[in-house]
């Protein structure tokens, strides 16, 4: 009795089902493992403290004391204070609305285009899809930064500038992977069944095609939250996104820059660590959904 | 059983106004003429076989015919009505979808995977229908007894089901609206031995029971005989031969039909070099 | 590591002279959704130099499993019991040369030819690859008899094809180089899964015809495993008809439709529809064809689907007893014989 060793594992039997999708999102979370739980409880207590941050935020994250310019943690306020006197913590709290709320209207507008683009491609095919593929093509050349410098300086420095410059520039990358996905999906005989009975286009595609790509577009859209984030707390310390006094992480990472010089690294690490930690988590658990979405589709 | 077969009562071919009919059907893509001048005619409760190898064109007049090709040339008239061109209104292109229907090869790709068997039908019927929801879910369960579904394999998800069951689906799905003519795309190739014979007497069956019409496009030639009286031997885009099915595969006329028949592993065949010349003339 | 059941085959055991190739109780269980499945129950089957033994069945029979386990080609974390044998050798204790010269001399060929040829290299590299890294034949001498085997496919103008890639060659044509350089390595058994599934009747017939001809003319042995009865009937010297993980009948292929010893083998062949009649009816074998692990361990698997079916095949699962110059895995077996052909059934 052994067990044999193996050069070259060819594909499992067919009878052999590993289906996870169509067991509810629970399900599918779960599937991704430890690290993939650990990354949807991080979001989950983000996005929480997103809604009710101002309400849990210990000061008034506006209420400056410049004598506390800079102090460390003391009893009340346990990340102390930033360089111009107000509490850390409540400012984090309180900051995180803006600090999610930009990542994800990045996501709803690049996912929503780019998925209408990608299922409207693979439906028509032919002209329409090669006039939206090199489009999205031109699009590619353009890095979101410098789109957001762009849009910031047109329409004026702020969060919605800093959003829309960013859908912008990701929307081809979330349209290029889902238009595969849609392609696959579109070929399927069930479609073509459809299409017989007489079924709308409209109607199989919202009712079929999405729904089949939906762990796709999930996981895309938690991999660009992500990215978002990074790329808008970037703009936010150059100055180009939420504008202060407004709390935000990524401008109250830039507001505390002197603090770092000055050897009071504490208020720009808090909100950097906070940015990282939420980044990592979107990361690690859309890679997770990602490598699920393909394994599923045989 | 012996009852279900004297009871079967196929009219003769070219009896009555045909349901489905094609004249000069061609179809070019770019440069390459897939299909040329096919002509086709389909009598009610008939069976027509389309016979031919990959590339033939078998396929692309199996799509024409439903509407998922659009003729280069040529006309299609299923139930007396027009339908060369793409359908102009919503009514139009259900109206289509009543009237001819196609069952796929491919058991796997050709159901929704999200959805149990029972909405797939459901959706079909909603589609089609003027029927409430009572009455749907009456249909329902007649479809799933016509194809031999039990109650549980109706609310299950494909998944769960076996290669077969999901053609029973599909075969269910086309019959769903009632059509006068179903098109099998090599409906049963993709079937274990043991389930392709159930599910030609399911066909067989049906077609006693609703005098619907079939057009079997099919490599397989015992599956043509056993399910079709009328065979038309598609050869590189045209058709190369036609006639009752008997005929055309005891007394094979064309070349090509010939060497499609002594290709077929029976008894006492053995293997032989015959298409080689063939291939190496043209393809490759 | 667990020890995997083996049930020994009741009946005389065939004497080994001869035998190239030989599985002995073969039982193959694969991890699936954490518990191990069985695919192999009990595969015993031998194959002398230079014949041609057909394996037939129905999707989860195991036919295609049973070609893995010898070419060890399983999957990950399969447990193997029981024993293959080639040429004396014991295959499953072989690793490094040993197993390299193996694979040498047990040529595969698979259904779909596409799938097994890299897409971005040449016809030429694909063939001479084994045999210039394996065999250290110099690369062009190694092009040579690449050249004279795609002759012997009925390939003439092999230099040409050697250049080209395999998206450029018909179906057809890339399984007749999948059969030239299988023979590259001057194999003496062909595991043959399925080579004509994917191809049009016409190439079936000549890709067969190939095969067939130069197997006779190279004295190779083949295992040929198809779906289809009649087709292995034609090919093969004998045939093996397995069933749910099992070998349920071994038959000389002239004996196979007129005289079969199992009842599952008569019903294949009766619910295949015939091309020279129109039944009123198919014989359809009622349910469906089952998988190793689902058949019950204690009875025979065909029981729930067998028309000749009494109690006492649900009493054990019946040993594979030799009749009439074959097997039969059918406790029924002597008292059926001569009535189970396709006219008497």
């Amino acid at each position: 009795m052994s067990t044999v060793p193996v050069e070259h594992a060819p594909e499992p039997p067919a009878d052999v089902a590993v289906a996870t999708v169509h067991r509810g999102p629970w399900a599918f979370v779960r599937a991704t493992g430890a690290a993939g739980m650990a990354s949807a409880l991080v979001i989950v207590v983000a996005t929480f403290v997103a809604v009710v941050g101002p309400v849990l935020a210990p000061e008034d994250p506006s209420f400056a004391q410049l004598s506390y310019s800079y102090v460390g943690p003391i009893g009340g306020h346990p990340l102390g204070f930033d360089g111009q006197g107000r509490d850390v913590l409540s400012r984090l709290l309180v900051g995180a609305r803006t600090s999610m709320l930009g990542p994800m209207a990045v996501v709803i507008i690049c996912v929503g285009v780019g998925t209408l683009l990608a299922v409207s491609a693979a439906w028509r095919r032919g002209a329409y899809d090669a006039v939206v593929s090199s489009g999205l093509d031109i699009l590619f050349a353009f890095p979101g930064i410098l789109l957001a410098i762009l849009a910031a300086t047109v329409f004026g420095a702020g969060l919605v500038a800093a959003s829309l410059a960013l859908a912008v520039a990701y929307t081809p990358y979330v349209a290029r992977v889902l238009r595969g996905a849609a392609l696959r999906e579109r070929s399927q005989q069930y479609v073509a069944a459809l299409e017989v009975q007489g079924a709308s286009a409209f109607s199989i595609c919202v009712r079929h095609l999405i729904p089949n790509m939906l762990p796709l577009i999930v996981a895309q859209a938690t991999i660009l939250f992500g990215y978002a984030m990074v790329d808008l707390a970037a703009i936010s310390f150059l100055g180009l996104g939420v504008q202060p006094p407004r709390p935000d992480w990524g401008v109250m990472v830039s507001e505390n820059q002197s603090g770092v010089v000055q050897g009071y690294p504490l208020a720009a690490l808090a909100a950097g660590v906070c940015i990282v930690v939420v980044v990592v988590a979107f990361n690690i658990l859309g890679e997770r959904l990602y490598e699920q979405a393909q394994a599923e589709r045989r | 059983m012996a009852d279900v077969a004297l009871a079967r009562a196929r009219p003769p071919a070219g009896d009555g106004e045909p349901v489905l009919e094609a004249e000069g059907l061609r179809k070019e893509f770019g440069d390459v003429v897939a299909v040329d001048g096919v002509d086709l005619r389909v009598p009610p409760a008939g069976a027509l076989a389309i016979v031919g190898e990959s590339g033939s064109g078998k396929t692309t007049v199996a799509k024409m015919i439903v509407g998922l090709e659009r003729p280069t040339a040529g006309t299609i008239r299923a139930c007396g009505r027009d339908r060369s061109t793409p359908a102009r209104t919503t009514a139009e292109r259900r109206r289509r979808g009543r009237e001819v229907q196609i069952v796929f090869q491919d058991p796997y790709t050709s159901l929704d995977p999200r959805q149990t068997v029972e909405r797939t039908l459901e959706e079909v019927l909603r589609l089609h229908g003027d029927l409430d929801a009572e009455a749907r879910r009456a249909r329902v369960h007649e479809l799933g007894d016509l194809v031999g579904l039990d109650a549980r394999q109706i609310r299950a998800l494909p998944r769960s089901l076996s290669g077969g069951q999901r053609q029973r689906v599909a075969i269910a799905r086309a019959l769903a609206a009632r059509p006068r003519v179903l098109i099998l795309d090599e409906s049963v190739a993709a079937l274990d031995v043991s389930i392709q014979a159930q599910v030609l007497n399911l066909l067989a069956d049906i077609r006693d029971e609703t005098g619907i019409s079939y057009v079997l496009i099919s490599h397989d030639l015992a599956v043509v005989r056993q399910l079709t009286e009328e065979t038309l031997v598609m050869w590189r885009g045209t058709v190369v031969e036609r006639g009752p099915t008997g005929q055309v595969l005891d007394d094979p006329r064309h070349d090509y039909t010939r060497r499609l028949r002594a290709s077929v592993p029976r008894p006492g065949w053995k293997p032989r070099r015959t298409a080689i010349a063939e291939e190496e003339a043209t393809g490759g | 590591m667990r020890q995997v059941r083996t049930a020994p085959v009741g009946g005389a055991r065939p004497s080994t002279a001869g035998a190239l190739l030989e599985l002995e109780d073969l039982v193959v269980e694969l991890p699936v959704e954490g518990e191990d499945r069985r695919v192999l129950s009990d595969i015993s089957l031998r194959i002398r130099a230079g014949e041609a033994v057909g394996l037939v069945g129905e999707s989860g029979s195991g036919k295609s499993m049973t070609a893995r386990a010898i070419d060890r080609l399983l999957p990950d974390g399969a447990r193997v019991g029981g024993s293959i044998r080639f040429d004396g050798r014991d295959v499953m204790a072989m690793s490094g040369a040993d197993l390299r010269r193996f694979r040498g001399e047990v040529a595969m060929i698979f259904q779909d030819p596409r799938a097994h040829t890299n897409p971005v290299r040449r016809i030429g590299d694909f063939m001479t690859e084994a045999l210039r890294t394996n065999a250290r034949v110099p690369g062009r001498d190694a092009e040579q008899r690449a050249i004279e085997l795609l002759g012997a496919v009925g390939i003439p103008d092999g230099r040409r094809r050697l250049a080209q890639y395999p998206h450029e060659l018909s179906g057809g044509l890339l399984q007749r180089v999948m059969i030239a350089a299988a023979l590259l390595t001057q194999p003496r058994l062909l595991l043959a899964d399925e080579p004509t599934t994917a191809v049009d009747v016409t190439t079936q017939a000549e890709v067969m015809a190939i095969l067939d001809e130069l197997r006779r003319e190279l004295g190779l042995a083949m295992l040929f495993i198809t779906h289809d009865l009649e087709l292995a009937a034609a090919v093969c010297d004998r045939t093996i008809v397995m069933y749910a993980g099992q070998v349920v009948e071994v038959r000389s292929s002239a004996l196979l439709h007129t005289d079969p010893l199992h009842p599952y083998t008569a019903a294949l062949a009766a619910a295949r529809p015939d091309i020279a009649s129109t039944a009123d009816r198919l014989r359809a074998i009622p349910g469906r064809p089952l998988s190793a692990f689902e058949a019950p361990p204690d009875e025979c698997a065909f029981a729930p689907r067998c028309p000749h079916v009494r109690d006492v095949c649900r009493e054990a699962r019946p040993p594979l007893i030799d009749l009439d110059g074959g097997s039969s895995r059918c406790v029924r077996a002597e008292e059926l014989r001569g009535t189970l052909g396709v006219t008497g059934g």
